[in-house]
């Protein structure tokens, strides 16, 4: 039974870690996107007063449209592929070892532990280490000089080799277009279960948005005069290599729990139903491992967003062909001195991630309510 | 915008309770920042040494930030300074660096009378003071110089290969082949800043050092003809580099000349104390060194500082500290150790080695000059952003797109003004 004087022990415990929350964590948050909308950087940016000015979103703007920030749009560009490729790498390597592991297997407790611990490493350590095998002059590329092969000359961080181009230009509209399909495919699929007035509602403005992108101009809207190529960095291999090495034991031990929480009974049904161990595991143990998959997608999704150790001690602070936003954010910020633009690239990184997160603890929350 | 140095201090303060930070608040203690640990820690220790023989009561708390040429310390320096903790002086390389980012924030003091009581007007080159100075003062006392223009390479490589060190880019660009068709590498290259610093001896041999003066005065636009020669010159010569050289350091490009695989490096001059202490060269015999092509008869200085912020806890021990940087004494203990020469005319040559002997001879013969990538002639955002601009250049090799962006930066960073 609650009571007040219940209600109030619980409001005094909890206070302390509210207002430093509250303090450190929004409280912060909020001055890093008010310092974001001003000019503070010019000039006397480390004086005692420096003269700053509300500027309102003119940050954002040049970050997307400036000659200058090419750099940042380039590193955005790495980061979505970066968290793409590695996240994809993680959950095939994870389930493919928790799926050998899953087996009845001899030193099974060994092989755990030996895939589980790079997750024990820091990523500065991962980093170091990395860094060292892949000089293109020594480590990886050295390795088939030992069966008598020719050595490598790939330069693992540091190429300047591009694919998957496009022209940034076109952004905008390809943004704009996809989500317009999104939301006329999501309408047609409320119609064909018969929720017209839903239906309506997501069809209608997803059709608006995808012809105006068709008809229109869409590359006129990303406020850039020239057309500028955007792709994927080879040289960003080797960070994902580096960055999976670490994190694939981990999403292991997700799906080696995923797998062990499956109960035997389901297994054996269709076993009796003379199911093939191929199809148990298609057909049985995969579907039932899609919440584990969601959650690892999450967590992983959030470090590669987030990722700045890693690459900062692979290959420093200057090599533009691996930045991703965070090193171009403390950069700007504290070696450049402009705070303001630091700061904006430091909302749009939080925007990001928040993005990433904000729906999966609303799902789960939803989740625990139902239950 | 008071709140926000207010609230960085309380951030700066919570970390220094987790990070026990020595706060040098008392009176007795210097806390003396800086990056240099490893190689060139002990030549700030014999430094440290010398000062507390002369004043022994005073504590000193050797606080280091490793890390690159600084940036991790200059990052920490910066919440310091913003969280009004202050050490009681900071390492600081001299010139724009220092003036256009804590002067212009009007957080140091003016060390005119220091330059007067000591003296240092007679015994530093006036050319030196110029750089360290803005109109309302002198703001940092250099301890020691490096040369930035300076061309290495292994006399009997080249003589094996037929090759003299050249005088001009031109003759570099016609010996450059003949290397190349032996299978060596005309001119080592290691990671990104180190081509900014091949950048640097290329505008000066193009522009000539009042045209690289009046770059940095805002006289000469960076979309002039010259300019544009500058980067263009650069792109023939990055022809004749190592294809790896983003994974180099500057130590593996030097030991690319030193294992015999590349004919020259242009590097700064602690590429001598590198080969002579590390690996162990004679210096004049076992490796060479001459001006970067067309550079020569000029001096392309850059030097460390330490100087005297406002609201210094301990003033009195932050000024004998000065004092002892910038004493004969004090900068013959200190430079032969690190592998840098004394910015004083007067210092006592038999105490350098071969290579400090004959950088000291150039210093005082020398038209001298600053050194961006090093921090003397641009301010902390121009050089920040001029990385792009390089980046802008390796990726597109197209020298006009890189003066304009250069010349956008040098407007935004207050190039000139």
């Amino acid at each position: 039974m609650r009571t007040g004087k219940d209600r109030l022990l619980a409001g005094l415990m909890l206070a302390p870690s509210l207002i430093l929350l509250a303090i450190f964590v929004y409280g912060f948050i909020g001055q890093t996107i008010s310092v974001s909308l001003t000019d503070w950087g010019q000039g006397a940016s480390l004086a005692v007063r420096p003269e700053v000015h509300f500027v309102g979103l003119e940050n954002y703007r040049q970050l997307f449209t400036g000659i200058l920030d090419i750099r940042f749009r380039q590193d955005l560009v790495n980061m979505v592929f970066f968290t793409l490729f590695f996240v994809v790498l993680c959950l095939g390597v994870g389930l493919l070892l928790a799926s050998l592991l899953d087996r009845p297997l001899k030193g099974e407790g060994f092989f755990r532990t030996v895939f589980l611990f790079p997750m024990a490493l820091s990523f500065v350590v991962t980093g170091t280490i990395w860094r060292w095998m892949l000089q293109p002059r020594g480590g990886v590329n050295v390795l088939p000089t030992l069966v008598g092969l020719p050595r490598l000359e790939f330069l693992w961080t540091t190429s300047r080799d591009q694919v998957l181009q496009f022209n940034w230009q076109w952004v905008p509209g390809a943004l704009l277009l996809t989500a317009g399909l999104v939301l006329f495919l999501l309408g047609i699929r409320a119609w064909r279960r018969g929720e017209r007035r839903r239906a309506g509602l997501l069809a209608f403005p997803g059709a608006v948005v995808s012809l105006i992108v068709v008809l229109g101009n869409p590359g006129g809207w990303s406020g850039l005069p020239f057309a500028e190529p955007h792709g994927f960095n080879l040289a960003m291999i080797g960070i994902v290599l580096a960055a999976a090495w670490q994190m694939s034991g981990y999403t292991m031990a997700l799906y080696l729990a995923g797998l062990r929480a499956i109960p035997g009974e389901l297994k054996e049904a269709a076993e009796v139903d003379g199911a093939t161990p191929l199809q148990v595991y298609r057909y049985v143990q995969l579907p039932l491992l899609k919440p584990i998959t969601l959650s690892a997608v999450v967590i992983l999704g959030h470090i590669a967003l987030k990722i700045f150790d890693l690459i900062f001690a692979m290959t420093g602070p200057d090599n533009a062909v691996t930045s991703v936003p965070a090193i171009l954010m403390y950069l700007t910020t504290f070696r450049g001195n402009q705070f303001a633009k630091g700061a904006s690239i430091a909302t749009l990184l939080l925007l990001l991630v928040s993005g990433l997160i904000i729906p999966y603890i609303v799902s789960s929350l939803r989740k625990g309510e139902e239950d | 915008m008071r709140r926000h140095g207010w609230r960085l201090g309380l951030l700066v303060l919570v970390m220094s309770f987790v990070f026990a930070a020595s706060a040098a608040a008392q009176s007795g203690q210097l806390e003396i920042f800086s990056w240099w640990a490893g190689d060139e820690g002990p030549a700030l220790e014999a430094l440290i040494e010398r000062y507390e023989s002369l004043y022994p009561d005073v504590d000193v708390i050797n606080a280091t930030v490793t890390g690159g040429s600084g940036v991790n310390a200059k990052a920490v320096l910066k919440t310091r300074m913003l969280g009004g903790d202050p050490p009681a002086t900071f390492q600081v390389h001299a010139g724009q660096e220092l003036i256009g980012t804590w002067v212009l924030a009007e957080r140091m003091e003016d060390l005119t009378f220091l330059y007067e009581q000591e003296g240092w007007f007679d015994v530093l080159p006036e050319e030196l003071i110029k750089l360290l100075s803005t109109e309302d003062g002198i703001w940092s006392v250099p301890v020691n110089i490096h040369r930035s223009n300076v061309m290495y390479y292994i006399p009997e490589n080249l003589e094996k290969w037929g090759v003299d060190v050249p005088k001009t880019w031109d003759e570099f660009l016609t010996i450059a082949p003949k290397l190349q068709a032996q299978g060596i590498v005309p001119l080592s290259l290691g990671e990104n800043w180190t081509v900014i610093h091949l950048w640097e001896s290329v505008a000066l041999a193009v522009l000539g050092p009042d045209g690289w003066e009046s770059l940095w005065a805002g006289e000469l636009s960076w979309t002039s003809p010259e300019v544009v020669e500058t980067w263009e010159l650069l792109g023939r010569i990055l022809e004749y580099t190592n294809s790896d050289a983003p994974s180099l350091t500057w130590q593996q490009a030097t030991d690319m000349i030193v294992d015999g695989e590349a004919a020259f490096n242009i590097m700064g001059d602690w590429a001598s104390g590198y080969m002579s202490t590390t690996l162990g060269l004679e210096a004049g015999t076992g490796f060479g060194w001459a001006p970067s092509p067309g550079t020569e008869g000029i001096f392309m200085m850059l030097a460390d500082s330490f100087g005297l912020p406002k609201g210094s806890p301990n003033r009195e021990a932050t000024l004998a500290w000065l004092r002892t940087v910038g004493s004969r004494e004090g900068q013959d203990i200190f430079n032969p150790l690190k592998g840098s020469i004394s910015p004083r005319l007067d210092s006592d040559l038999s105490l350098y080695d071969t290579y400090g002997r004959s950088a000291a001879r150039d210093w005082q013969n020398s038209r001298i000059v600053g050194s961006l990538q090093h921090g003397v002639v641009a301010n902390e955002r121009f050089m920040n952003d001029f990385a792009t601009v390089m980046e802008i250049f390796l990726s597109s090799r197209n020298a006009v797109a890189a003066s304009n962006a250069a010349q956008a930066v040098a407007a935004q960073a207050g190039i000139g003004f």
